[in-house]
């Protein structure tokens, strides 16, 4: 399928969604309401089949966190970014797509770890690389660490 | 028991013992983790019931600290994370950020990258194959392998400077041109690796403990491929056609004829096999090329201070391990905004507890070897 007409067919299950293009590939921006429902669409929907979910991405645009899903398509090799955001910087969350993809599980614990944004209805929400009591969430751009050095 | 501060996993532990499960950690050094994992297996009797794994032994931070470093600078973290793929991870980066300035590298740069990618695949592969000969307990196999990947990382050295960490790739070309024995050096190494290849089948993939301890072991079934992500070597085996090279190619990909190895048993031995046959093929891809390597410059003409159009880019790379993905998020400036790595090996290890389930603990060896992970690349 090409961009314009994947394009069309996200529109028409979800028209509320922003969508952009850049270096042909396509940006799609959903709701944190709506990423579920969207999610479970793009994979089960025949023309689409998104059934690969390459990557997970935590980002601190500073006014709000967002997620990014690459999503790719062992069918039709495909590939969209999902993105959605939340402005809750300091209990966010977002909707978990485990059972979707079950990848997602480790993909949500390290965003959880490094950006503290919690996913609803994971199975295992706790931090996956750092310790249990580690305070703050290091990736995000206001964390401070006296042990980082400044240049 | 460690003091499991977490109120989860408390519960969760406390529940598999009442089900009379035996609880124990493997790692973090353990001699057939490859490196610092800590899997906590919960057994019954010698049956492993589920793994946890427990990753950030070896966490370094590596993407908040490219934060604050250069695109050139960046490259010398990223073959730190899959070290065996180290080639291949510097490459990712710099046609991401080829991809975002709109380069177009000389013809010269994408034959000699892609050489040297499948000689770096070749290297892992043989070092993937010496240590799962090893953690089976065939002990010769190891030497066997050593000794032929050190041919190779004697060509990287000649041309490279490095052995395994190379750093050789750099934004918009290589860091120099390679040597002018470069082209005879690899023709020789092809035509002695072609002999010595069919050893190895002879020495491990006939042999009946290999058989008896790999075949049917350890399944992985093509929807959970899918599901969790597993590339690379891995998920062919279970019938995922996933190659980067072939489905999306870059560099010199597109100019030769390689087949994409493919299996849909899913088991053990059919990984094994994968890396085998892969290596097979590359070597057909390195003999395609490397005659008719063009003459031209070694790097595309790039400014000093390298600076991103706002914007965001993805790149995608086949490491020897899978699909290596970098993810750059830029604000204009010279550094990364965010800067994301897809390693391939932490998300096939997020398949270990449903390959391994239910199979023999001794089989968690031999299927943690075939899944060939590098913690370094999970870790990050």
């Amino acid at each position: 399928m090409t961009n314009e007409q994947l394009k069309e067919k996200i529109l028409t299950i979800e028209p509320s969604v922003v969508i952009t293009e850049n270096k042909q590939v396509l940006y799609v921006n959903i709701a944190k309401e709506k990423l579920f429902f969207l999610a479970k669409k793009l994979k089960e929907t025949e023309e689409l089949f998104f059934d690969y979910l390459v990557n997970i991405t935590g980002v601190d645009r500073q006014k709000s966190m967002e997620v990014v899903y690459h999503l790719d398509s062992s069918k039709y090799r495909h590939l969209i970014v999902l993105k959605t955001d939340t402005a809750d910087r300091e209990n966010p969350a977002i909707d978990s797509v485990c059972s979707i993809w079950r990848t997602a599980e480790f993909h949500e614990r390290e965003v959880f770890d490094f950006f503290g944004i919690r996913f609803n209805n994971h199975p295992d929400m706790r931090r996956l690389f750092l310790d249990d009591d580690w305070q703050g969430y290091p990736l995000r751009k206001d964390y401070v660490d006296d042990k980082i050095v400044q240049r | 028991m460690a003091d499991y501060t977490n109120v989860l996993e408390h519960d969760r532990l406390k529940e598999k013992l009442e089900e009379q499960e035996y609880i124990i950690n493997m790692g973090p050094q353990h001699p057939s983790t490859h490196g610092v994992l800590r899997l906590v297996l919960s057994l019954k009797g010698e049956i492993v019931k589920s793994i946890q794994p427990h990753c950030g032994y070896i966490h370094r931070g590596i993407e908040k600290m490219c934060e604050k470093l250069t695109y050139q600078q960046i490259i010398h973290l990223t073959d730190r994370l899959d070290y065996l793929s180290a080639h291949m991870n510097n490459e990712a980066v710099c046609l991401c950020v080829e991809k975002a300035l709109d380069v177009e590298v000389p013809e010269r740069v994408k034959y000699i990258r892609t050489i040297l990618d499948e000689l770096n695949r070749l290297a892992s592969h043989e070092l993937w194959w010496c240590s799962f000969g090893m953690d089976l307990g065939a002990l010769t196999v190891f030497f066997y392998g050593l000794r032929d990947r050190e041919k190779i990382l004697d060509i990287f050295e000649e041309s490279t400077g490095g052995r395994l960490l190379q750093s050789y790739n750099c934004p918009g070309g290589l860091m120099n041109d390679v040597h002018p024995d470069f082209q005879k050096k690899v023709k020789e190494f092809i035509s002695y690796f072609r002999k010595k290849l069919p050893e190895y089948d002879e020495l491990l993939s006939g042999n009946v403990i290999l058989m008896e301890r790999t075949k049917g072991i350890g399944l992985l079934s093509l929807e959970d491929a899918i599901s969790f992500g597993v590339t690379g070597p891995s998920g062919r085996a279970s019938g995922f056609a996933c190659d980067v090279r072939k489905h999306y190619p870059y560099s010199a990909y597109n100019k030769v004829d390689f087949r994409e190895v493919i299996y849909t048993e899913g088991d053990t031995f059919h990984r094994y096999k994968a890396r085998i046959d892969e290596m097979w093929e590359s070597m057909k891809i390195i003999e395609q090329l490397i005659d008719n390597i063009p003459d031209g410059d070694y790097s595309a003409k790039m400014k000093p201070v390298i600076r991103l159009p706002e914007g965001e880019y993805y790149q995608r790379v086949e490491s020897s391990r899978g699909e290596f993905g970098v993810y750059i998020i830029s604000d204009g400036n010279k550094t990364p905004y965010r800067i994301k790595f897809r390693s391939p090996n932490f998300s096939n290890l997020s398949a270990l507890n449903i390959i391994a389930k239910d199979f023999k603990i001794a089989d968690l060896i031999a299927i943690g070897g075939s899944l060939d992970l590098v913690i370094p690349d999970i870790d990050r």
